[in-house]
């Protein structure tokens, strides 16, 4: 064979019977009127999930919603070190940090903002924060919104998660 | 008073059969839907409710109905405002007059006179329905031209090919049918195919003219635009064909047409091949087996099992629709040419040519 021709192989003839369509058609039938009655029997074996009423079971290390992490008295866990916000590639944290009231904590985030619609869920906060205070564990995406503000998650809505 | 009387019955006829085939319409689209997702191992509509209740989507038809009846009802630009609004008018008036002829049940005497269950028994039965079934074509033709964009004219051509191609089988396929019971009055082949051949089986249709049941059933489902013989929409290739340009209620009275189509070829297969009304060994006075056991029954139930039988074939074959087009890919538009003119037409000659010769040899077949 010389080179770059390819040969490229034919359907093989079909037999008689398969060239009056006719008996293979009720033979397709036959399939489908299979998988009709075994879905209207057993409708558990349909693979899909309600949406609304039924969430999909994600993995374990399904990287979804933030959250931010409380200490045992209810403060943030964050120390507004700017680390996440440094390490994120979409630049969609913002941080403002004020100074702690309690003695033992330098600075908390008065203002700790995550832009949904710029998030692209790469986690590199996750990785990047010190003191283990944010989380993508809520094993939820991003709902619609009706409005872009409406997407832009404050730190309440981020430490309630 | 025979002058009001006969008025009555007539306005009262059309007024059920009209609502009885606008009716299936609605049960057919969510049999369609419905079956389709189970064969393809989904869940199908199921979010419609009205007061808490789904009743497995039966309602998605209608909110889809009142939606397109709420959309704006537009006209695309270099439309031809007057063939673009006629044509789905075109498409579902000879659907739902080609009913008209149709006997859904033997005729009944009410206040001594003799009404037959049909809105007109007409003596030219066959000739009628494929003299208006041929007219549907026209919609489709009108609204692929009239829409003024490639796609839907292109749909048009393939119909009016596809058309031409396969009325001279559906015309023909019919004429061993016509020759076996020498009538083309549809109430009349009904009745004749009540009789037992050989004392064994319902005298059928199909069991006298197999060969052309099958004729039939491919001729009708390429003139009711059905899968495998959707060219004219072929969403695949050529966007949605005919109905392209067309939204809101003009685009759902094409869906009614389509679905009426269906609903009419499944009474004309059930009626020319499959005994119409006939309950398979039911007589007059009950059931009479070929054994010779008899079963007497009442009148009134002997009528409703008739009717019940002429709508469970009418059903099944609308299902047998349905079914199929989710069964079997759509031929390639030469495929379709191919298997119009190179086997349905000589089969369907060389089924009348066959059939003759029986009846001659058998002496008259009568």
């Amino acid at each position: 064979m010389a080179i770059g021709v390819k040969k490229v192989a034919r359907p093989r003839k079909m037999s008689g019977g398969e060239t009056l369509y006719l008996l293979e058609i009720l033979r397709g039938l036959g399939v489908t009127m299979g998988h009709l009655v075994r879905n209207i029997f057993r409708q558990e074996n349909i693979a899909t999930i309600e949406y609304p009423e039924v969430r999909r079971e994600m993995p374990p290390r399904f990287r979804g919603l933030h959250r931010l992490m409380k200490r045992p008295d209810g403060t943030p866990r964050c120390v507004a070190c700017y680390c996440c916000a440094t390490a994120c590639p979409a630049v969609c944290i913002t941080i403002v940090a004020g100074e702690s009231p309690d003695p033992a904590v330098e600075k908390y985030p008065v203002r700790f903002d995550i832009d949904m619609l710029r998030c692209v869920f790469c986690g590199h906060c996750v990785e990047a924060c010190p003191c283990d205070a944010i989380r993508m564990d809520t094993g939820w995406f991003t709902p619609p919104e009706h409005t872009r503000e409406k997407l832009i998650y404050t730190i309440d809505m981020l430490m309630e998660k | 008073m025979s002058g009001l009387f006969d008025l009555v019955v007539s306005v009262v006829r059309v007024a059920v059969m009209l609502a009885f085939t606008l009716s299936l319409v609605p049960i057919l689209v969510w049999a369609e839907r419905k079956g389709a997702a189970y064969i393809q191992d989904r869940r199908g509509p199921n979010r419609a409710k009205i007061l808490g209740l789904t009743l497995g989507g039966l309602f998605h038809p209608l909110a889809d109905a009142l939606k397109l009846l709420f959309k704006e009802d537009f006209i695309p630009d270099g439309a031809h405002r007057l063939f673009y609004q006629m044509a789905p008018m075109f498409a579902l008036a000879p659907a739902l007059m080609t009913f008209a002829v149709i006997p859904v049940g033997p005729p009944v005497v009410i206040a001594g006179r003799e009404v037959a269950l049909q809105v007109a028994d007409l003596n030219v039965g066959i000739l009628y329905i494929f003299a208006i079934s041929g007219l549907a074509v026209y919609g489709v033709i009108l609204a692929g031209w009239a829409s003024n964009s490639k796609y839907p004219l292109l749909g048009g051509l393939r119909s009016s090919a596809q058309m031409i191609s396969y009325e001279v089988s559906l015309g023909l396929s019919i004429i061993g049918l016509v020759m076996v019971f020498r009538s083309v009055r549809l109430s009349e082949i009904v009745a004749s195919q009540g009789t037992l051949l050989w004392g064994i089986v319902p005298k059928w249709g199909v069991f006298v003219q197999p060969l052309g049941f099958l004729l039939f059933l491919v001729a009708v489902y390429a003139e009711a635009n059905r899968t495998p013989f959707d060219l004219p929409e072929g969403e695949s290739e050529i966007v949605a064909g005919f109905h392209t340009e067309y939204g809101s209620f003009k685009f759902s009275i094409f869906f009614m047409a389509e679905y009426i189509h269906m609903v009419v070829g499944s009474a004309l297969i059930a009626t020319l091949f499959f005994g119409g009304w006939q309950f398979p060994y039911l007589a007059d006075s009950g059931f009479v087996l070929p054994g010779g056991a008899a079963l007497g029954l009442p009148g009134p139930l002997v009528l409703l099992l008739r009717i019940g039988a002429f709508l469970g074939k009418l059903l099944f074959f609308a299902w047998l629709f349905i079914w199929v087009r989710w069964t079997i890919p759509r031929f390639r538009y030469d495929q379709v040419m191919r298997l119009g003119w190179k086997v349905l037409l000589p089969l369907s000659l060389a089924n009348i040519f066959v059939t003759g010769l029986v009846l001659l040899l058998i002496g008259g077949g009568a």
